[in-house]
Formats: C-alpha cells, structure tokens, sequence
C-alpha cells in the first residue's frame, strides 16, 4: 500500500483530527489511490526547475510600520466558545 | 416579465431611470427565493431583511441622483466571504455560527456601490469539491434538473443565478470552483487574474491559488461586477497594483485581428463527453464566422495539472485550516478538559469527511522525507505548466478549451470515489496554476437538455479580451437567453 495505516495515524495526529478505525482504513485506501495518481508526476523531467509558489510575480510588499486602528477587543471576543475577562478561555493545560 | 428574470445591467437601466425601485426589485426576489429554494437549496442564509433596508436606502440615494451601475441591484455572495453581522459558514459545521466582525474588502466595495447583499449561498465546505455535495449544512440540486449536481465549489451561486434567484453573485475558484458550475448551470463565470481582486476576508483554502470572482446571467453583468470588485488592496499584500479598465468597455469591439488557439492536448482528452466536444466545436466555428482566427498550440505539461493541485492546494489547506481549533471561534467540543484532546476531537467533528481528507494529504506532503518528493516536485511541474501557457500565447490572444469534461453529473455519482471527483477539474485547474484569468460562458446543451459551457483563458491581466470574445460569442448565439424551467 502506498500509505500505511501507522502513517495515517501518524499525519492525522500532527494534524491534530482525531479518526476512528474505520475512517484510518478507508483514509488509507483512498489516499494511496490519489497517492498513485500525484506519482504521475515523476514521469516530468524536473532537472534543474525552479520551484513555483506564486503565479504572480511580487516584490516584498514592504509598508511603514506604523500605528494603526484594529479591531476591538471585545469585538475579536464577539465569536469566541468560551471567554472571560477579556480573554480565551482554553482548557487547563499545567498541572498544579 | 417579473422582475426578478432582469440582468443587472437591465435592471440598473430602469432603476436609474426611476421605472422600478429597488425596493420592488429587491422584493421580487425575495419572493422568488421564496417559491424555490426548497427544490433548488441554493442559499445557507437568506437575509431578507437587511437585505430590504439596503434596498431603501439604495432608493434614497437614487432619489439623490447617487447612482452606480449595482446601487439597489441584490446580488448573493458565496458563504465563504466575510460578512460583516450576517453569519458566514463556509458551509462546515466547524464554523456554522461565525458571525463575522468585518467586511471582506470585495464586500465593502459592493456596499459602497449601494447592492444590495440577499443572502449567502451554499457551497463545498471551505470549497473543497466540484459538486456542491461536500456541504455540511445542506444539498443544493441544478435547476435544470434537480436530480443533478450544480457542479462546485460555488454550485449556490451559480445554481441562484440560473434560477433567478440573485441578479448576479460573487464565487471564489481555487481549481475550477466558479467556471465549472457557471458551466454546468448555463450562466457567465469568470476567475480573474491571480491577485486582480483583493482575498481580503475571503475564508483562505489554497493561497497561492485562491480568487474571487463574478457569477452572472450574462456578460456584460460579468464586466459591471469585475468593474466593482477589482483592484489593490492594501489588506491583501497579494493583490497587484496594476490599473483598472472599465471591463464593460471590452463588450463593444468586434473579434477581427483576435487570434484563438485550441489546445490540441485538451481536444483529445479521455473522457471527453461527445456532447461536450460537439458544443466546444460549434462554439469555434461561430468565433471563427465572427472573424477571429483559429489556430493550434500545445500545452504538453497540463496533463500533470490536476496531479501537481492536488498535492499544492491540500498543502496549503492543511496549514490555512490549522486555525480552527476551538479558541478563537466557530464548534468547540466541550466535553472534552484536556486541551490537546479539546483539538483533536474539536477538528474531528467540526470538519467533513473532503476536509479531512485533504487536510491529511497536504499534511503527509508536507511531512518529514515526502516534502521533496511530492511537494516540492509539484511546484516545478507548476513552473512547467505556467511556460507552457507562456509559449502557447506566443501564438494567440485566447485559449479556448471545454471547462468540464461532461455537463452535470447525477448527485451521489461520484461521491465513492474522490479521485474521479478531482478529475472534473481537468480543464480548469491549470489556469489557477498558473495565475491567468478563466471564463466560462454557456455554448450549448446536451442531449438531456443540460447547459454546457467552454473556457476562455487569457494572460495575466487579460480579462478584457475575454469579455471581448465571450461578448461577440454571446450576440451571435442564444445559449445565455435559455433559462431553467423551474
């Protein structure tokens, strides 16, 4: 198989999803198909190409790095699952 | 005629001309909404009343004389542009009570226009697809056969705009996601040039990739709504600084001098619908009687395009969609105390089955000892494939091609198998590669009655050429005039 499914469990984790056993084989199969097809790609001569990452050529977008209006706190809060005090609330993450 | 049938540019006509109000027009719509999204499913959100008081106010501004060609025109927009107080889902459970604090920048300049925003249409979650099936929230059918798919990932769009039921709407395309459903619903869609109109507030997929751009009933409304929303943004440090021609001036010249060349790769393609190729054939024939001179080239490399997206665009996804993770907005699973645990499960349930998907592709891509391998090797093969565009326009002015290898397919057809899925992008995906702008304008049907639509492609920051051939196009045929019956 082209990927394992100790490496899906692997990506899956770095992604940070968590799948069950069922989604991990049918993730496994389906992403070694697309897998085989992207290989496809080896069959191009690649010698000495540079690397495309942008279509569009653009200079460093250079600005003065000044002071200016953003959006208010309560605002950027306005959309948040859990908040207090003018913060996220996130679960504890040090143990006492 | 009820109101709601007018073209954007009709409709302005007569608003400005004080015949109808915006009012009216915007309520027809509603009304028209109304009687048929429950057989099209087009729209996520319908916003009828906001979208009544900026019809009032676009009316007192009229009355002032304040009038731009979409003051009081309702449009919809695709759920994946920030709007601000009116909820923006991107059609994922992860993000299903956002409610955006901002504009996107396009937004801001419609607003400023004096349109009237109706509602957020439906589309693949976080435009991951090319059949509007990937939604989480719900299914949206062709109007011309509600049996099938609107094609995707703007399938509300262009599926509202074929029924009536927006004057127009603004989609987004990473790899084909508004020429494809403009071709498979019968409307005008158009990709512009990478970095022709400003991502700001327009929910990242694929960076490098990503463009918004017009969904309309014709095209001259193509050129009106490319007027409004292009230009530099200093919020999107991508967007070019290059000037902007009123798009709807191109709509005025004949095709003589204008040199179209066929991809002779694209002609042959596998699994190319004979319906398909027969509409493309007869749609060169009527360029070549309007004066324009046909001729071949060569793109050697776009065979490997849809391989080369479909490693480059799941690797940006994997890292534009790091952000979701139940802090700062949208789902969080709170049943869970431990914070990893609160990720993992948070990401697990608020994304669909395509995003995980691709969001486990890019990552492997981009994992330790593949990067080299898949990532990297893909964007040389990108490099290939923007050369073989620059050689090809050496020799014409317009590349001409299908935008869909068979007209719209069956809901649940291709749901099986993801890689057929990706396949659907075949013609489209190189013109994201490589930044150029594509259109789509309808050029016939199928045997079932089914719009097919072809490609035009264009150097960068060509469009007006394209809204020049598609315009000549559009006056000779009477494709764009068939609608749904609905």
């Amino acid at each position: 198989m082209k990927i394992t499914k100790d490496e899906v469990i692997h990506v899956a984790n770095l992604a940070r999803l968590d799948l069950d056993e069922d989604s991990i084989d049918l993730l496994a199969g389906q992403i070694g198909k697309i897998l085989e097809y992207v290989d496809t790609l080896n069959r191009v001569d690649t010698e000495g190409v540079p690397s495309t990452s942008y279509a569009i050529f653009l200079n460093n977008a250079f600005r003065e790095d000044s002071v200016k209006e953003s959006l208010d706190r309560d605002k950027a809060l306005a959309n948040a699952p859990e908040k207090e005090d003018g913060n996220f609330v996130v679960p504890k993450v040090i143990n006492s | 005629m009820n109101l709601y049938e007018l073209t954007i540019n009709e409709a302005s006509g007569f608003l400005r001309k004080g015949e109808i109000s915006s009012k009216e027009l915007t309520g027809s719509v509603l009304d028209r909404i109304d009687s048929v999204e429950g057989k099209v499913g087009a729209y996520i959100t319908v916003a009828a009343e906001s979208a009544m008081k900026q019809a009032g106010y676009a009316d007192s501004e009229i009355s002032k004389g304040n009038i731009t060609p979409l003051t009081g025109v309702p449009l919809s927009i695709k759920d994946l542009i920030c709007t601000k107080g009116l909820r923006t889902t991107c059609a994922s459970r992860i993000l299903d009570n956002f409610v955006p604090p901002y504009d996107a920048s396009v937004i801001k300049k419609l607003k400023k226009a004096g349109a009237v925003i109706v509602g957020k249409t439906n589309m693949d979650e976080f435009a991951m697809g090319s059949s509007t099936e990937n939604s989480g929230i719900k299914v949206t059918h062709n109007p011309w056969d509600l049996s099938c798919i609107p094609g995707g990932s703007s399938g509300g769009s262009a599926a509202a705009v074929a029924a009536n039921m927006c004057l127009g709407s603004l989609g987004s395309d990473t790899g084909g996601s508004i020429r494809q459903p403009a071709s498979h619903c019968g409307v005008v869609g158009m990709k512009p040039t990478y970095g022709r109109v400003s991502r700001f507030g327009l929910v990242a997929f694929a960076s490098s990739l990503d463009q918004i751009g017009p969904v309309t009933k014709d095209v001259i409304d193509c050129g009106i709504l490319m007027n409004a929303v292009s230009g530099y943004d200093p919020g999107d440090s991508t967007s070019v600084p290059e000037d902007v021609p009123d798009y709807t001036s191109f709509c005025k010249e004949g095709l003589s001098g204008v040199t179209v060349g066929i991809p002779v790769e694209y002609h042959k393609a596998e699994g190319l619908d004979k319906n398909v190729f027969a509409a493309v054939k007869n749609g060169i024939s009527v360029l070549e009687d309007l004066g324009a001179v046909c001729v071949e080239v060569s793109l050697p490399h776009t065979k490997y395009a849809v391989a080369a997206y479909y490693v480059i665009a799941p690797s940006e996804a994997s890292s534009n969609l790091a952000r979701y993770d139940g802090v700062k907005y949208g789902f969080r699973d709170r049943e869970k105390s431990r914070l990893m645990d609160m990720y993992q499960s948070t990401r697990s349930k608020g994304f669909g089955p395509e995003v995980q998907r691709r969001i486990i592709l890019g990552t492997y891509s981009l994992s330790a000892g593949y990067y080299d391998a898949y990532y990297k090797k893909a964007t040389q093969v990108r490099t290939l494939i923007m050369e073989d565009f620059k050689n090809a326009f050496k020799a014409c002015d317009v590349i001409l091609s299908p935008v869909a290898p068979t007209p719209a397919f069956k809901t649940g057809e291709k749901t099986q198998d993801p890689l057929t899925m990706y396949l659907s992008d075949i013609f489209t995906i190189s013109a994201n590669l490589a930044g150029m702008p594509g259109m789509s304008i309808p050029c016939g049907f199928s045997a079932a009655g089914l719009p097919i639509g072809m490609q035009l492609m264009g150097k960068h920051f060509n469009e007006g050429i394209l809204l020049k051939t598609a315009y000549n196009f559009e006056q000779a045929t009477d494709f764009h005039k068939k609608k749904p019956k609905i």
